[in-house]
């Protein structure tokens, strides 16, 4: 997914510090704001702020601190979030329905269903996840602008 | 069934988005994990759910819910209510435990999906 390089027309970095729970859902607001503002698609600016929720919540669940990247071009909208924190031991498994790391206090806030991942990748076209364990996971994911959502390849 | 007829049905209290309350109801979910609700809930549907912080009503944007209910008498954060305000996103409080207002709800025809 090396093709954000050209035609990017709007780029703006978020600092995103984990385990602040009660700022929690604030990047994912402004980036629905700027999607708004940009004139992106009513449908694709619903899968972005869900994605974007799920990987904020991500970083403010299981990590120290993390930086969110989103890059708006002609065709897509691309995100990019990578975090210093527990890592993923077990991708596959964290991408399956239902399974969930998440202590008790994640859990008070409502967090911690097992779905988060598998949110991110329902409402995305293209999804790249990489983790060390006790270091830090990148993710990025992509929504093109003119795609619907039955084309989806993971429906 | 719109909101406005719950809230009369069941004498719900109104604690945000009173001007949104026309919109028909579509069906209902109750959960207390947001990103349950995320996967599972539809457009146009109620939620029911002890969550009281401003994040109910992200959600509640993000899939286009008819409203939110909060069981058990819990009053929503004064953020959450500021929230549902800017969204335009109902917020009312039953008395009734989860429980008992969703089979309430289930009697009057609001029904949820039959599975995943």
């Amino acid at each position: 997914m090396d093709k954000t390089d050209h035609n990017i027309l709007f780029h703006k970095m978020f600092h995103i510090e984990g385990g602040n729970f009660t700022s929690a859902g604030l990047i994912s607001d402004q980036v629905k704001k700027i999607l708004k503002e940009a004139g992106i698609p009513k449908k694709v600016i619903r899968r972005a702020s869900i994605a974007t929720f799920e990987a904020e919540m991500n970083v403010i669940c299981y990590a120290t601190q993390g930086d969110l990247s989103l890059f708006i071009t002609p065709l897509f909208l691309k995100i990019v979030v990578d975090d210093e924190g527990h890592g993923i031991p077990d991708i596959h498994l964290a991408m399956s329905e239902g399974y969930s790391t998440a202590d008790e206090k994640i859990r008070e806030w409502g967090f911690g269903a097992g779905m988060g991942l598998p949110n991110i990748r329902r409402n995305t076209d293209e999804m790249v996840l990489t983790s060390t364990f006790r270091q830090g996971t990148h993710l990025e994911f992509v929504i093109y602008l003119e795609r619907q959502e039955t084309q989806l390849p993971f429906e | 069934m719109t909101v406005l007829d719950i809230v009369k049905s069941f004498e719900l209290k109104i604690r945000g988005g009173k001007d949104q309350l026309d919109e028909e109801i579509t069906g209902g979910y109750a959960s207390d994990l947001l990103s349950d609700v995320i996967a599972h809930s539809r457009k146009g549907n109620i939620w029911i759910t002890i969550q009281t912080h401003p994040n109910i009503v992200a959600v509640a944007t993000m899939k286009e819910l008819a409203g939110i209910i909060l069981a058990g008498g819990r009053e929503p954060d004064a953020d959450t209510i500021q929230k549902a305000e800017e969204e335009g996103i109902p917020i009312l409080i039953s008395p009734l435990f989860t429980f008992e207002l969703v089979g309430k709800l289930y009697q009057k025809g609001i029904s949820g999906m039959s599975s995943c």
